[in-house]
Protein backbone atom coordinates (compact mmCIF):
# COMPACT_ATOMS: atom_id res chain seq x y z
CA UNK A 1 0.00 0.00 0.00
CA UNK A 2 3.19 2.43 0.77
CA UNK A 3 3.58 2.82 -2.88
CA UNK A 4 -0.21 2.98 -3.77
CA UNK A 5 -1.83 6.44 -4.25
CA UNK A 6 -5.22 6.59 -2.12
CA UNK A 7 -7.62 9.55 -0.89
CA UNK A 8 -10.91 9.82 1.22
CA UNK A 9 -13.92 9.02 -0.41
CA UNK A 10 -16.04 11.72 -1.43
CA UNK A 11 -19.41 9.89 0.36
CA UNK A 12 -17.00 10.49 3.74
CA UNK A 13 -17.29 13.64 6.45
CA UNK A 14 -14.68 13.89 9.32
CA UNK A 15 -15.73 15.31 12.35
CA UNK A 16 -12.71 16.15 14.58
CA UNK A 17 -12.22 14.87 18.21
CA UNK A 18 -10.01 15.02 21.01
CA UNK A 19 -9.07 11.06 20.20
CA UNK A 20 -8.59 11.55 16.66
CA UNK A 21 -11.71 11.35 14.48
CA UNK A 22 -15.40 10.46 13.68
CA UNK A 23 -15.59 10.05 10.22
CA UNK A 24 -19.27 8.78 8.47
CA UNK A 25 -19.64 7.46 5.28
CA UNK A 26 -23.16 8.63 4.28
CA UNK A 27 -22.97 6.30 1.72
CA UNK A 28 -22.55 2.99 3.59
CA UNK A 29 -24.05 4.83 6.50
CA UNK A 30 -21.05 3.32 8.59
CA UNK A 31 -19.99 5.50 11.61
CA UNK A 32 -16.19 4.62 12.23
CA UNK A 33 -13.27 6.09 14.90
CA UNK A 34 -9.97 7.55 13.46
CA UNK A 35 -8.34 6.70 17.03
CA UNK A 36 -4.93 9.29 16.42
CA UNK A 37 -4.65 12.63 15.61
CA UNK A 38 -1.58 11.42 13.81
CA UNK A 39 -3.65 9.20 11.55
CA UNK A 40 -6.50 11.83 10.63
CA UNK A 41 -3.63 14.40 9.63
CA UNK A 42 -2.55 11.39 7.44
CA UNK A 43 -5.66 10.74 6.11
CA UNK A 44 -6.58 14.42 5.08
CA UNK A 45 -2.84 14.82 3.55
CA UNK A 46 -3.64 11.51 1.37
CA UNK A 47 -5.55 12.49 -1.57
CA UNK A 48 -2.64 15.61 -1.93
CA UNK A 49 0.18 12.65 -2.00
CA UNK A 50 1.15 10.61 -5.00
CA UNK A 51 1.34 7.85 -2.28
CA UNK A 52 0.98 6.21 1.16
CA UNK A 53 4.47 7.13 2.16
CA UNK A 54 4.34 10.79 1.48
CA UNK A 55 1.31 11.59 3.41
CA UNK A 56 2.97 9.42 6.12
CA UNK A 57 6.15 11.23 6.14
CA UNK A 58 4.07 14.55 5.69
CA UNK A 59 2.60 13.77 8.81
CA UNK A 60 5.50 13.10 10.66
CA UNK A 61 5.23 9.19 11.07
CA UNK A 62 8.58 7.79 11.76
CA UNK A 63 9.70 4.36 10.06
CA UNK A 64 8.88 2.26 13.50
CA UNK A 65 5.69 2.90 13.11
CA UNK A 66 4.76 2.97 9.49
CA UNK A 67 3.34 -0.53 9.64
CA UNK A 68 1.28 -0.14 12.48
CA UNK A 69 -0.29 3.20 9.83
CA UNK A 70 -0.45 1.33 7.14
CA UNK A 71 -2.64 -1.52 8.69
CA UNK A 72 -4.90 1.01 9.92
CA UNK A 73 -5.07 2.15 6.62
CA UNK A 74 -6.28 -0.85 5.04
CA UNK A 75 -9.14 -1.46 7.07
CA UNK A 76 -10.25 1.98 6.27
CA UNK A 77 -10.05 0.84 2.35
CA UNK A 78 -11.63 -2.27 3.63
CA UNK A 79 -14.60 -0.60 4.96
CA UNK A 80 -14.79 2.16 1.58
CA UNK A 81 -13.85 5.20 3.53
CA UNK A 82 -10.65 5.46 1.56
CA UNK A 83 -10.39 4.95 -1.72
CA UNK A 84 -8.01 4.25 -5.00
CA UNK A 85 -6.88 7.88 -6.30
CA UNK A 86 -6.84 5.95 -9.69
CA UNK A 87 -8.75 2.78 -9.52
CA UNK A 88 -6.20 -0.70 -9.08
CA UNK A 89 -7.32 -4.11 -8.89
CA UNK A 90 -5.97 -5.53 -6.00
CA UNK A 91 -8.42 -4.21 -3.18
CA UNK A 92 -6.61 -4.63 0.37
CA UNK A 93 -7.68 -6.78 2.95
CA UNK A 94 -7.19 -6.04 6.42
CA UNK A 95 -9.35 -5.70 10.04
CA UNK A 96 -11.97 -3.14 9.50
CA UNK A 97 -11.96 -0.04 11.78
CA UNK A 98 -14.40 0.02 14.61
CA UNK A 99 -17.53 0.77 13.80
CA UNK A 100 -20.91 1.33 16.08
CA UNK A 101 -24.66 2.26 15.14
CA UNK A 102 -26.84 3.79 17.52
CA UNK A 103 -29.63 2.69 19.04
CA UNK B 1 -22.19 33.60 28.57
CA UNK B 2 -20.78 31.43 32.05
CA UNK B 3 -22.20 28.84 33.14
CA UNK B 4 -21.55 27.86 36.76
CA UNK B 5 -20.78 24.11 36.12
CA UNK B 6 -17.66 23.72 34.51
CA UNK B 7 -16.61 20.52 32.68
CA UNK B 8 -14.27 18.15 34.51
CA UNK B 9 -10.39 18.52 33.41
CA UNK B 10 -9.77 15.31 31.63
CA UNK B 11 -6.80 13.31 31.58
CA UNK B 12 -4.38 12.50 28.35
CA UNK B 13 -6.44 10.76 25.95
CA UNK B 14 -6.70 7.59 26.90
CA UNK B 15 -8.64 3.97 25.16
CA UNK B 16 -11.93 5.32 23.54
CA UNK B 17 -14.19 3.65 25.57
CA UNK B 18 -12.61 6.48 28.58
CA UNK B 19 -12.75 9.11 26.42
CA UNK B 20 -16.30 8.38 25.23
CA UNK B 21 -17.60 7.97 28.61
CA UNK B 22 -16.26 12.11 29.75
CA UNK B 23 -18.43 12.53 26.35
CA UNK B 24 -18.17 14.81 23.43
CA UNK B 25 -18.39 17.80 22.17
CA UNK B 26 -21.81 16.63 20.05
CA UNK B 27 -23.01 13.13 20.61
CA UNK B 28 -22.69 10.43 18.00
CA UNK B 29 -25.76 9.32 18.20
CA UNK B 30 -28.79 11.40 18.37
CA UNK B 31 -32.73 10.44 18.70
CA UNK B 32 -35.37 12.81 17.47
CA UNK B 33 -38.75 11.77 18.71
CA UNK B 34 -40.45 14.24 15.85
CA UNK B 35 -43.91 13.83 17.86
CA UNK B 36 -45.57 11.83 20.60
CA UNK B 37 -48.70 10.90 18.00
CA UNK B 38 -49.14 7.37 16.85
CA UNK B 39 -51.59 5.38 14.63
CA UNK B 40 -50.42 2.51 16.95
CA UNK B 41 -50.67 1.26 20.89
CA UNK B 42 -48.00 -1.01 21.23
CA UNK B 43 -47.72 -2.56 24.62
CA UNK B 44 -44.14 -1.33 24.88
CA UNK B 45 -44.29 1.79 23.69
CA UNK B 46 -40.95 3.41 25.23
CA UNK B 47 -42.46 6.73 24.74
CA UNK B 48 -45.94 6.39 26.04
CA UNK B 49 -47.23 7.64 22.80
CA UNK B 50 -50.42 8.04 21.19
CA UNK B 51 -51.58 11.45 21.27
CA UNK B 52 -49.87 14.26 19.50
CA UNK B 53 -48.59 17.08 22.38
CA UNK B 54 -50.07 20.77 21.08
CA UNK B 55 -46.50 22.16 22.35
CA UNK B 56 -44.58 20.16 19.49
CA UNK B 57 -42.02 21.87 17.82
CA UNK B 58 -43.35 24.18 14.57
CA UNK B 59 -41.84 23.19 11.31
CA UNK B 60 -39.72 26.72 11.60
CA UNK B 61 -38.24 25.37 15.21
CA UNK B 62 -37.63 21.43 13.66
CA UNK B 63 -35.81 23.25 10.92
CA UNK B 64 -33.24 25.37 13.25
CA UNK B 65 -32.63 22.43 15.14
CA UNK B 66 -31.89 20.83 12.27
CA UNK B 67 -29.27 23.92 11.13
CA UNK B 68 -27.89 23.21 14.50
CA UNK B 69 -27.06 19.86 14.12
CA UNK B 70 -25.60 20.84 10.78
CA UNK B 71 -23.18 23.32 12.55
CA UNK B 72 -22.43 20.36 15.16
CA UNK B 73 -21.63 18.34 12.54
CA UNK B 74 -24.30 15.32 14.01
CA UNK B 75 -23.86 12.76 10.70
CA UNK B 76 -27.16 11.95 10.94
CA UNK B 77 -30.13 11.52 13.40
CA UNK B 78 -32.42 8.78 14.66
CA UNK B 79 -35.69 9.50 13.93
CA UNK B 80 -38.95 8.09 15.52
CA UNK B 81 -41.64 8.92 17.63
CA UNK B 82 -44.77 8.10 18.10
CA UNK B 83 -44.73 7.30 14.30
CA UNK B 84 -42.89 10.32 12.56
CA UNK B 85 -44.25 9.76 9.52
CA UNK B 86 -47.43 11.02 10.80
CA UNK B 87 -46.41 14.61 10.85
CA UNK B 88 -47.46 16.46 8.36
CA UNK B 89 -44.42 17.98 7.96
CA UNK B 90 -42.28 14.84 8.01
CA UNK B 91 -41.27 14.88 4.70
CA UNK B 92 -40.75 18.28 3.98
CA UNK B 93 -38.12 17.91 7.33
CA UNK B 94 -36.47 14.86 5.89
CA UNK B 95 -35.46 17.09 2.89
CA UNK B 96 -34.51 19.33 4.47
CA UNK B 97 -32.38 17.52 6.51
CA UNK B 98 -30.70 16.12 3.67
CA UNK B 99 -30.13 19.24 1.91
CA UNK B 100 -28.24 20.42 5.13
CA UNK B 101 -26.08 17.44 4.88
CA UNK B 102 -27.75 15.80 8.45
CA UNK B 103 -28.77 12.43 7.33
CA UNK B 104 -31.49 10.30 8.80
CA UNK B 105 -32.65 7.22 9.96
CA UNK B 106 -36.11 6.57 10.85
CA UNK B 107 -37.92 4.33 12.50
CA UNK B 108 -41.71 3.68 11.07
CA UNK B 109 -44.58 0.66 11.22
CA UNK B 110 -44.52 1.05 7.79
CA UNK B 111 -48.19 2.30 7.54
CA UNK B 112 -47.70 5.18 5.35
CA UNK B 113 -44.37 3.71 3.13
CA UNK B 114 -46.36 3.50 0.00
CA UNK B 115 -44.79 2.47 -3.41
CA UNK B 116 -44.02 5.85 -4.00
CA UNK B 117 -42.85 6.75 -0.80
CA UNK B 118 -40.63 4.13 -0.81
CA UNK B 119 -39.31 4.94 -4.56
CA UNK B 120 -38.23 8.15 -3.15
CA UNK B 121 -36.65 7.18 0.05
CA UNK B 122 -34.46 4.94 -2.49
CA UNK B 123 -33.38 8.16 -4.27
CA UNK B 124 -30.94 8.97 -1.47
CA UNK B 125 -28.06 7.66 0.03
CA UNK B 126 -28.69 10.21 3.44
CA UNK B 127 -31.86 8.25 4.37
CA UNK B 128 -32.15 5.50 6.02
CA UNK B 129 -35.12 3.99 7.12
CA UNK B 130 -36.20 1.25 9.98
CA UNK B 131 -38.99 -0.64 9.92
CA UNK B 132 -40.07 -2.17 13.41
CA UNK B 133 -41.08 -5.87 13.61
CA UNK B 134 -41.69 -7.59 16.77
CA UNK B 135 -42.22 -10.85 15.68
CA UNK B 136 -41.56 -12.90 12.79
CA UNK B 137 -45.06 -14.25 12.62
CA UNK B 138 -48.32 -12.19 12.77
CA UNK B 139 -49.08 -13.80 16.01
CA UNK B 140 -46.30 -12.88 17.65
CA UNK B 141 -45.90 -9.56 16.16
CA UNK B 142 -49.59 -8.50 16.35
CA UNK B 143 -49.91 -9.41 20.06
CA UNK B 144 -47.79 -6.87 20.99
CA UNK B 145 -48.07 -4.60 18.17
CA UNK B 146 -51.35 -4.68 17.23
CA UNK B 147 -53.59 -6.49 14.79
CA UNK B 148 -52.33 -5.88 11.23
CA UNK B 149 -49.30 -4.72 11.97
CA UNK B 150 -47.16 -7.64 10.44
CA UNK B 151 -48.95 -7.02 7.04
CA UNK B 152 -48.31 -3.63 7.19
CA UNK B 153 -44.64 -4.00 8.00
CA UNK B 154 -44.72 -6.88 5.25
CA UNK B 155 -45.97 -4.33 3.18
CA UNK B 156 -43.91 -1.39 3.66
CA UNK B 157 -40.52 -3.76 3.13
CA UNK B 158 -41.92 -5.23 0.13
CA UNK B 159 -42.21 -1.62 -1.57
CA UNK B 160 -38.78 -0.64 -0.27
CA UNK B 161 -37.07 -3.70 -2.05
CA UNK B 162 -38.93 -3.25 -4.76
CA UNK B 163 -37.22 0.27 -5.04
CA UNK B 164 -34.11 -1.12 -4.59
CA UNK B 165 -33.32 0.17 -1.37
CA UNK B 166 -30.44 -1.71 0.18
CA UNK B 167 -29.92 -2.76 3.70
CA UNK B 168 -32.42 -0.66 5.37
CA UNK B 169 -32.92 -2.09 9.09
CA UNK B 170 -35.72 -4.41 10.62
CA UNK B 171 -35.72 -3.68 13.99
CA UNK B 172 -36.84 -5.92 16.73
CA UNK B 173 -37.46 -5.47 20.24
CA UNK B 174 -36.17 -8.87 22.11
CA UNK B 175 -39.03 -10.14 23.88
CA UNK B 176 -39.46 -13.70 26.05
CA UNK B 177 -41.94 -14.85 22.77
CA UNK B 178 -39.64 -13.98 19.98
CA UNK B 179 -36.30 -15.06 21.03
CA UNK B 180 -36.98 -18.28 19.62
CA UNK B 181 -37.95 -16.72 16.46
CA UNK B 182 -34.19 -15.01 16.13
CA UNK B 183 -33.37 -17.48 12.37
CA UNK B 184 -36.52 -16.60 11.53
CA UNK B 185 -35.92 -13.03 11.63
CA UNK B 186 -32.61 -13.30 9.85
CA UNK B 187 -34.31 -15.30 7.17
CA UNK B 188 -36.82 -12.20 6.95
CA UNK B 189 -33.91 -9.86 6.97
CA UNK B 190 -32.01 -11.86 3.85
CA UNK B 191 -35.26 -12.22 2.07
CA UNK B 192 -35.69 -8.00 1.64
CA UNK B 193 -31.79 -7.22 1.76
CA UNK B 194 -32.64 -5.95 4.62
CA UNK B 195 -30.18 -5.94 7.58
CA UNK B 196 -31.33 -7.16 11.16
CA UNK B 197 -31.31 -5.07 13.50
CA UNK B 198 -32.06 -6.40 17.72
CA UNK B 199 -32.48 -4.29 20.68
CA UNK B 200 -33.50 -4.76 24.29
CA UNK B 201 -36.83 -4.55 25.85
CA UNK B 202 -36.51 -2.08 28.74
CA UNK B 203 -38.69 -0.81 31.14
CA UNK B 204 -39.56 2.55 30.10
CA UNK B 205 -42.80 4.06 28.80
CA UNK B 206 -45.69 1.63 29.01
CA UNK B 207 -42.67 -1.04 28.69
CA UNK B 208 -43.21 -0.63 32.54
CA UNK B 209 -46.12 -2.08 32.30
CA UNK B 210 -45.56 -5.50 30.45
CA UNK B 211 -41.47 -5.54 31.16
CA UNK B 212 -42.32 -8.55 33.58
CA UNK B 213 -44.11 -10.46 31.70
CA UNK B 214 -42.10 -9.64 28.32
CA UNK B 215 -38.95 -9.58 29.06
CA UNK B 216 -36.54 -12.49 27.86
CA UNK B 217 -36.63 -15.62 30.55
CA UNK B 218 -32.83 -16.17 32.37
CA UNK B 219 -31.88 -19.30 29.84
CA UNK B 220 -33.16 -17.00 26.58
CA UNK B 221 -30.67 -14.04 27.66
CA UNK B 222 -27.69 -16.85 27.07
CA UNK B 223 -29.87 -17.42 23.91
CA UNK B 224 -29.24 -14.22 22.91
CA UNK B 225 -25.88 -13.53 23.62
CA UNK B 226 -24.92 -16.85 22.46
CA UNK B 227 -26.76 -15.71 18.93
CA UNK B 228 -25.28 -12.76 19.06
CA UNK B 229 -21.84 -13.97 19.34
CA UNK B 230 -22.43 -16.29 16.55
CA UNK B 231 -23.57 -13.28 13.86
CA UNK B 232 -21.27 -10.95 15.14
CA UNK B 233 -21.45 -7.32 13.45
CA UNK B 234 -24.00 -9.17 10.56
CA UNK B 235 -26.62 -7.82 13.17
CA UNK B 236 -27.00 -4.71 14.55
CA UNK B 237 -28.07 -4.00 18.13
CA UNK B 238 -27.37 -0.61 18.57
CA UNK B 239 -25.26 -1.33 21.82
CA UNK B 240 -28.19 -2.55 23.49
CA UNK B 241 -26.84 -5.69 25.43
CA UNK B 242 -23.75 -4.85 26.75
CA UNK B 243 -24.95 -6.36 29.92
CA UNK B 244 -24.81 -9.27 28.46
CA UNK B 245 -21.00 -8.97 27.60
CA UNK B 246 -20.75 -10.43 31.15
CA UNK B 247 -21.38 -13.98 29.54
CA UNK B 248 -17.80 -13.76 28.41
CA UNK B 249 -17.05 -12.27 25.16
CA UNK B 250 -17.73 -8.79 24.57
CA UNK B 251 -19.78 -8.03 21.77
CA UNK B 252 -19.48 -5.48 18.94
CA UNK B 253 -19.73 -1.84 19.66
CA UNK B 254 -19.02 0.33 22.05
CA UNK B 255 -20.04 -1.57 25.00
CA UNK B 256 -20.73 1.01 27.57
CA UNK B 257 -23.38 3.55 28.57
CA UNK B 258 -23.47 6.12 26.18
CA UNK B 259 -26.27 8.34 28.01
CA UNK B 260 -25.64 12.42 28.20
CA UNK B 261 -21.90 11.14 27.12
CA UNK B 262 -22.57 10.36 23.04
CA UNK B 263 -26.26 9.42 23.16
CA UNK B 264 -29.39 11.92 23.54
CA UNK B 265 -32.84 12.19 22.94
CA UNK B 266 -34.64 15.20 21.98
CA UNK B 267 -38.63 14.93 22.57
CA UNK B 268 -41.13 16.34 19.99
CA UNK B 269 -41.65 19.85 22.55
CA UNK B 270 -37.85 20.10 22.67
CA UNK B 271 -36.92 18.08 25.51
CA UNK B 272 -33.05 17.13 26.22
CA UNK B 273 -33.15 13.54 27.45
CA UNK B 274 -29.80 11.58 28.36
CA UNK B 275 -31.11 8.84 26.12
CA UNK B 276 -34.08 7.58 24.28
CA UNK B 277 -34.95 5.15 27.17
CA UNK B 278 -35.26 7.55 29.99
CA UNK B 279 -37.85 10.08 28.99
CA UNK B 280 -38.33 10.93 32.94
CA UNK B 281 -37.80 14.52 34.77
CA UNK B 282 -34.62 12.94 36.30
CA UNK B 283 -33.11 12.17 33.11
CA UNK B 284 -34.04 15.81 31.66
CA UNK B 285 -31.34 17.97 30.73
CA UNK B 286 -33.30 21.04 29.32
CA UNK B 287 -35.27 22.30 26.44
CA UNK B 288 -33.76 23.63 22.91
CA UNK B 289 -36.62 26.36 23.15
CA UNK B 290 -34.86 27.51 25.77
CA UNK B 291 -31.05 27.67 24.89
CA UNK B 292 -30.48 25.95 22.29
CA UNK B 293 -29.99 22.21 21.95
CA UNK B 294 -25.73 22.88 21.45
CA UNK B 295 -25.74 24.68 24.76
CA UNK B 296 -28.19 22.20 26.60
CA UNK B 297 -25.65 19.38 25.14
CA UNK B 298 -22.66 21.18 26.68
CA UNK B 299 -24.05 22.80 29.45
CA UNK B 300 -26.52 20.98 31.48
CA UNK B 301 -25.64 19.77 35.18
CA UNK B 302 -26.96 16.61 34.45
CA UNK B 303 -24.71 15.45 31.47
CA UNK B 304 -21.98 17.15 32.88
CA UNK B 305 -22.36 14.74 35.81
CA UNK B 306 -22.74 11.68 33.76
CA UNK B 307 -19.56 12.52 32.26
CA UNK B 308 -17.92 12.31 35.41
CA UNK B 309 -16.55 9.61 36.61
CA UNK B 310 -19.15 6.67 38.39
CA UNK B 311 -18.58 4.92 40.94
CA UNK B 312 -20.47 1.63 40.20
CA UNK B 313 -20.95 0.78 42.98
CA UNK B 314 -21.26 -2.97 44.56
CA UNK B 315 -20.49 -3.72 40.61
CA UNK B 316 -17.40 -2.71 41.15
CA UNK B 317 -16.50 -6.01 43.04
CA UNK B 318 -17.84 -8.48 39.93
CA UNK B 319 -14.99 -10.05 38.34
CA UNK B 320 -17.72 -9.09 34.99
CA UNK B 321 -17.70 -5.11 35.43
CA UNK B 322 -15.10 -4.30 32.95
CA UNK B 323 -17.84 -6.02 30.52
CA UNK B 324 -20.98 -5.18 31.41
CA UNK B 325 -20.12 -1.73 33.28
CA UNK B 326 -23.14 -1.93 35.12
CA UNK B 327 -25.67 -2.50 32.72
CA UNK B 328 -28.32 -0.05 31.76
CA UNK B 329 -29.07 3.27 33.83
CA UNK B 330 -32.78 3.47 32.13
CA UNK B 331 -33.33 -0.23 32.94
CA UNK B 332 -32.33 0.13 37.03
CA UNK B 333 -34.43 3.21 37.19
CA UNK B 334 -37.78 2.00 35.62
CA UNK B 335 -37.31 -1.04 37.89
CA UNK B 336 -37.26 0.98 40.69
CA UNK B 337 -33.17 0.05 41.45
CA UNK B 338 -30.65 2.18 42.49
CA UNK B 339 -28.50 3.74 39.62
CA UNK B 340 -24.92 1.92 41.09
CA UNK B 341 -26.29 -0.98 41.69
CA UNK B 342 -26.51 -4.18 39.33
CA UNK B 343 -28.80 -4.26 35.86
CA UNK B 344 -31.96 -5.75 36.84
CA UNK B 345 -30.96 -8.32 34.23
CA UNK B 346 -27.37 -8.59 35.27
CA UNK B 347 -26.44 -11.99 33.66
CA UNK B 348 -24.44 -13.50 37.34
CA UNK B 349 -28.04 -13.14 38.40
CA UNK B 350 -27.09 -9.97 40.85
CA UNK B 351 -29.93 -7.82 39.96
CA UNK B 352 -32.68 -10.16 41.68
CA UNK B 353 -32.21 -10.14 45.45
CA UNK B 354 -32.43 -5.76 45.13
CA UNK B 355 -35.18 -6.31 42.31
CA UNK B 356 -37.16 -8.76 44.60
CA UNK B 357 -36.86 -5.93 47.01
CA UNK B 358 -38.07 -3.22 45.66
CA UNK B 359 -41.04 -2.17 47.52
CA UNK B 360 -44.63 -2.37 45.67
CA UNK B 361 -45.07 1.57 44.89
CA UNK B 362 -41.74 2.54 45.22
CA UNK B 363 -40.79 2.29 41.36
CA UNK B 364 -40.65 5.57 39.76
CA UNK B 365 -44.07 7.24 38.40
CA UNK B 366 -43.70 8.12 34.67
CA UNK B 367 -43.06 11.89 34.13
CA UNK B 368 -45.65 11.70 31.24
CA UNK B 369 -47.96 9.98 29.03
CA UNK B 370 -49.42 10.73 25.71
CA UNK B 371 -51.16 6.79 25.14
CA UNK B 372 -54.81 6.66 23.30
CA UNK B 373 -57.13 7.20 26.37
CA UNK B 374 -60.11 5.62 23.86
CA UNK B 375 -60.03 2.47 22.07
CA UNK B 376 -57.48 2.40 18.91
CA UNK B 377 -58.53 0.91 15.62
CA UNK B 378 -55.30 -1.53 15.88
CA UNK B 379 -55.36 -1.82 19.66
CA UNK B 380 -52.94 -5.23 20.26
CA UNK B 381 -54.83 -7.71 22.58
CA UNK B 382 -51.85 -9.70 23.96
CA UNK B 383 -54.53 -11.91 26.24
CA UNK B 384 -53.62 -14.72 23.62
CA UNK B 385 -49.58 -14.95 24.35
CA UNK B 386 -49.02 -13.54 27.61
CA UNK B 387 -49.85 -14.86 31.01
CA UNK B 388 -52.14 -12.77 32.65
CA UNK B 389 -50.75 -10.68 35.79
CA UNK B 390 -52.24 -12.57 38.32
CA UNK B 391 -49.72 -15.74 37.02
CA UNK B 392 -47.11 -13.73 36.21
CA UNK B 393 -46.14 -11.68 39.25
CA UNK B 394 -45.75 -14.23 42.29
CA UNK B 395 -46.16 -12.86 45.46
CA UNK B 396 -44.38 -15.41 46.96
CA UNK B 397 -41.16 -16.06 46.95
CA UNK B 398 -40.65 -19.95 46.51
CA UNK B 399 -42.49 -19.00 43.03
CA UNK B 400 -40.12 -19.04 39.97
CA UNK B 401 -39.66 -15.74 39.09
CA UNK B 402 -37.38 -14.14 40.80
CA UNK B 403 -38.50 -10.86 40.90
CA UNK B 404 -41.19 -10.97 43.52
CA UNK B 405 -42.67 -8.18 44.98
CA UNK B 406 -42.03 -6.17 41.54
CA UNK B 407 -45.83 -6.09 40.92
CA UNK B 408 -47.30 -2.35 41.63
CA UNK B 409 -46.64 1.01 40.23
CA UNK B 410 -47.45 3.79 41.94
CA UNK B 411 -45.76 7.30 43.84
CA UNK B 412 -42.30 7.19 42.49
CA UNK B 413 -38.96 7.66 43.85
CA UNK B 414 -37.77 11.82 42.82
CA UNK B 415 -34.31 11.17 42.49
CA UNK B 416 -31.63 8.65 41.65
CA UNK B 417 -28.53 7.72 43.44
CA UNK B 418 -26.41 7.93 40.79
CA UNK B 419 -23.05 7.12 42.74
Amino acid sequence: MLTEAWQLSGSVSLRPERFGALAYDFRTRRLSFLKTPTLVDVVRRLGDSPTVLDALTGAGVDASQQAAYVRALSGLATSGLLVPQHPSPSAPVSVPAASQEGP
Amino acid sequence: MTTTIQPLERPKVGRLVDEFEYGLDAPICLTWELTYACNLACVHCLSSSGRRDPRELTTAEAKALIDEFERMQIFYVNIGGGEPTIRPDFWELLDYAVEHHVGVKFSTNGFRITKERAERLAATDYVDVQISLDGATAEVNDAVRGAGTYDAAMRAMTHLQAAGMQDFKISVVCTRHNIDQLDDFKAIADRFGAQLRLTRLRPSGRGADVWGELRPLPEQQRQLYDWLVAHGEGVLTGDSFFHLSAFGEALPGLNLCGAGRVVCLVDPVGDVYACPFAIHDTFLAGNIRDLGFDRVWKESPLFLELRSPQTGGACTKCSAYDSCRGGCMAAKFFTGLPLDGPDPECVKGNGDIPLAGVAAGTRPSPSQDHSHTGPVHNQPIPLTLMPTRLTSRPDRSCDEDPLVGFAGAGAGRETADRG
